[in-house]
């Protein structure tokens, strides 16, 4: 008689072979590609930074072209906020989402599969056009007229409303599973009040991308319209209306910063009561300020069109609807501080990420405040002002948080802790020059130096602060680096981490690092938000860890539970590995090279192999139907 | 093969949170499942892409004094195509009830309907396009009223192959009888679909005569 571990890892693991390379559907294995992959992509967004950087060290100084200078700030852009920002985030979701809730995968898995790979070949895509010298090289908000055919000939525009609308479809499919799986797929007795507050932030910012991505796809198919088939929607000397792609642009824009920073905010949220050891103080705050933060991300777009030349009551509506988002930050803040301020702090290095980051946010937060006035919105517009924003917004608040997350959960990814010698090394490196690299990008704002130009005059006092943000981002990626180094450090020498190292109290820790295919081998029962530190909060023994229905049946299983309280409603069949999700994001890339080149007969041929491959994709197994 | 969990003594229980596990189904139908959440969210987000392509209607026209500039488009095979479409919610509707009971030749014969009306539409609305007097490019206003009924064009289109995929299944009995849970989805896709066309033709057609 086969032992439970070993019947389940026979029905969840797959022999290894290249098909099951390319047809995994398991959750762990698709969100360790999407980390790996979203790193790749700030390491390629870090080396074009650094070549900016260089261009910019001196005035008059001639490495690039202005051309090649348009094409380098823009994939620097693009690489960044749509495929290292937002992936990135989706990769601890796609692994920690069923751990933390105590499912055995997501709910569509091969959904789940199909979105990494759309992810992956749109990122193919993009820099297809730049290898050839043909990438994007408008800006990454690419503000009509300049990107109309009359003013951008090239193809230069279209691989980008291709790739970006190749990119939604990753995004969109992603985050119907992320919010199905939260609210099916949670171990019984974990109702919504005990949600850990990381599925917070992730549910947020998925459905602020169902609603705010099409605005999107919808910019991108009527710019790519207007520039292969001569349409008007952004020309007005046909009727339309430049100013009608900045409002299609900031309507999924804004909400698209909130995409990118509160999954972040999450994270913190579940590293802070760890190291302040005590449970997070509230709770509920804290959980709906994430949740407003999201909702009022979709009234604030006009924020980023005060110079446009709106009627002043619209841009004091949008000024004043902007300082609310005040408010819910404010929570998540002080919810934190109070959480340390009650706790006996242990200063881990994801801990100092963690802390670093609040003290980021807070410059972040009070440069957007003031730039949410528009009086002063006038003044920096289109300076480097809104550049040193953007960047402590992004990397303040998007990066610091990733980085404390990987300390915190690579131990539980690849059982091997990380070098805390070389962490504090490396938190010191990066808070301390990005500081020093990214705050003097305010003072060359206020000094008037406009963003986007690919050198300057000497003599306009522009040189020396320039000088101090080069330094400062060479000896920031040097920090990056110093976290590579850790990671491969810790996969040969590190410590063996064992389940819980940091004694924490959520669910992902209480399974093995790293997890088994199947990851509980037992279905949980939950009976508080701490379901690991409730003996010693006094609470008595609510959870029930090891014990539970094993769910070890012929196929995969798992638990489907009640939307709101978490009550068991059926036992879910999990779908097998598929090459389909492979074979239909091949389909499509080929469809959008034939669009991007006008090869109609390819984007034809793509869009019919699309269909068959959903067609193959969905075709129900003769057990399914009779059972 | 990969490391295996920690040894631990597993005390598999008969009841979950007070449930009984041997009486738990293997899977739920309607509202309940899984599927019938992804389409409803794949639904919220199609329409809010039709929501986008709206807004840019009402926006370049509310800056221009004539819009259209050439009047408001031709009513009658709009209308025609509004009473097949709506109309041909009912058939799909009652599909999506008969297939519970088993009856799958009257399942069949009724998406066949679905089938004529849909490709009814699309011929119709096909002709429509080649009876304008402009083209695409002609103006934005063009570029919009070719954009949103292609939008809604390919949308009736998925809608049909989806159906065309059922009838397949049902002629190789391979459709989901016990729990038809494919077919629901197919039938609230094939809703909405409906849904979106009466908006567009109160946009398109009927705003421009009522202001």
């Amino acid at each position: 008689m086969a032992t439970l571990a070993e019947r389940l890892e026979t029905v969840w693991e797959p022999p290894r072979s290249v098909y099951s390379t390319l047809a995994s559907v398991d959750h762990k294995v698709i969100g360790k590609r999407y980390l790996v992959t979203a790193f790749v992509f700030l390491i390629i967004g870090g080396v074009e930074a650094a070549v900016i950087r260089a261009q910019l060290t001196h005035s008059n100084e001639h490495l690039l072209s202005p051309e090649a200078y348009n094409q380098l700030f823009t994939m620097h852009g693009l690489t960044m906020i749509f495929w290292y920002a937002f992936p990135i985030l989706s990769g601890f979701s796609n692994y920690f989402f069923p751990l933390m809730i105590g499912s055995r995968d997501m709910a569509y898995p091969r959904m789940n599969a199909f979105s990494y790979w759309c992810f992956l070949l749109s990122g193919v895509f993009l820099y297809t056009g730049y290898a050839l010298g043909l990438g994007p090289d408008r800006g990454w908000f690419a503000y009509a007229p300049l990107t109309e055919r009359l003013y951008a000939p090239g193809i230069n525009m279209d691989f980008y409303t291709l790739a970006l609308i190749f990119l939604t479809i990753s995004g969109t499919v992603g985050s119907i599973n992320f919010i199905v799986t939260a609210f099916k797929l949670r171990a019984p007795g974990m109702s919504l009040g005990r949600l850990p507050l990381f599925m917070y932030g992730t549910l947020t910012a998925s459905f602020s991308i169902i609603f705010a991505l099409p605005s999107l796809s919808v910019a991108c198919v009527f710019l790519y319209l207007d520039r292969k088939f001569g349409t008007h929607f952004f020309d007005p000397g046909g009727g339309g209306s430049a100013i009608l792609w900045q409002h299609l642009f900031w309507i999924f824009g804004h909400p698209w910063v909130y995409v990118v920073v509160l999954p972040a905010l999450s994270f913190v949220s579940m590293i802070i009561p760890t190291f302040a050891r005590r449970p997070i103080v509230g709770y509920t705050w804290n959980a709906l300020g994430v949740v407003m933060t999201g909702v009022i991300g979709f009234g604030v777009w006009v924020h980023h069109m005060f110079a446009t030349g709106l009627p002043p009551m619209a841009m004091s509506f949008f000024s004043a609807g902007s300082m609310t988002v005040v408010i819910p930050s404010a929570i998540s803040i002080f919810v934190w501080l109070a959480t340390i301020w009650q706790g006996r702090v242990v200063p881990t290095t994801s801990m100092l990420f963690a802390l670093g980051f609040i003290f980021l946010f807070v410059i972040g937060g009070v440069s957007g405040v003031v730039t949410a006035a528009t009086p002063f919105d006038w003044a920096i517009t289109d300076t480097y002002f809104v550049v040193a924003h953007i960047h402590y917004v992004l990397a303040g608040i998007n990066l610091f948080p990733v980085i404390a997350a990987f300390y915190y959960w690579l131990p539980k990814i690849t059982g091997r802790m990380l070098s805390e010698r070389l962490g504090k090394w490396n938190f010191w490196v990066m808070f301390l020059s990005f500081n020093l690299g990214f705050f003097p990008m305010h003072i060359s704002g206020l000094l008037g130096m406009p963003r986007r130009i690919f050198t300057y005059p000497a003599g306009v006092g522009w040189d020396t602060v320039n000088l101090i943000t080069s330094i400062g981002s060479y000896i920031f990626a040097l920090g990056v680096l110093l976290f590579v180094i850790n990671f491969f450090w810790s996969l040969r020498y590190g410590a063996r981490a064992g389940d819980n190292p940091w004694d924490a109290s959520s669910l992902e820790w209480a399974t093995s690092s790293p997890p088994p295919p199947y990851n509980f081998d037992v279905i949980p029962t939950i009976g508080s938000r701490d379901p690991l530190w409730e003996e010693r909060l006094g609470m008595g023994k609510r959870s029930s860890i090891h014990e539970g229905p094993t769910l070890a049946g012929p196929g995969k299983e798992t638990l489907q539970t009640s939307t709101l309280d978490g009550e068991p409603v059926a036992i879910l069949r999990m779908p097998e590995d598929s090459i389909w999700p492979f074979i239909v994001s091949l389909a499509l890339l080929a469809a959008f090279y034939g669009l991007v080149a006008s090869v109609w007969g390819l984007a034809l041929a793509g869009g019919i192999l699309t269909l068959f491959g959903v067609h193959g994709w969905l075709w129900p197994s003769r057990a399914a139907v009779e059972a | 093969m990969a490391t295996v969990s920690v040894e631990r003594e597993h005390l598999p229980v008969e009841r979950v949170a007070g449930v009984p596990v041997d009486e738990l189904p293997i899977g739920v139908g309607g509202t309940a499942s899984t599927a019938w959440w992804g389409m409803t969210f794949f639904i919220i987000t199609e329409a809010t892409l039709f929501a986008y392509l709206f807004f840019s209607y009402y926006y370049l026209g509310s800056r221009h004094s004539e819009w259209p500039a050439n009047g408001a488009p031709e009513l009658k095979l709009a209308v025609i195509n509004t009473v097949i479409l709506v109309s041909s919610s009912a058939p799909m509707w009652l599909a999506d009830r008969v297939l519970g009971r088993g009856r799958i030749a009257f399942f069949s014969l009724l998406l066949g309907t679905v089938l004529v009306m849909g490709t009814a539409f699309l011929i119709i609305e096909a002709t429509e396009w080649s009876n304008q007097s402009f083209a695409p490019a002609t103006n934005a206003y063009s570029s919009l009223f070719y954009t949103i009924t292609g939008f809604h064009f390919a949308h009736v289109t998925l809608g049909l192959l989806m159906i065309v995929e059922l009838l397949y299944r049902a002629l190789v009995s391979r459709i989901d009888v016990r729990r038809p849970l494919a077919t629901r989805n197919v039938a609230v896709y094939w809703h909405f679909v409906g849904v979106v066309w009466v908006i567009l033709f109160l946009t398109i057609y009927i705003s421009p005569r009522v202001w």
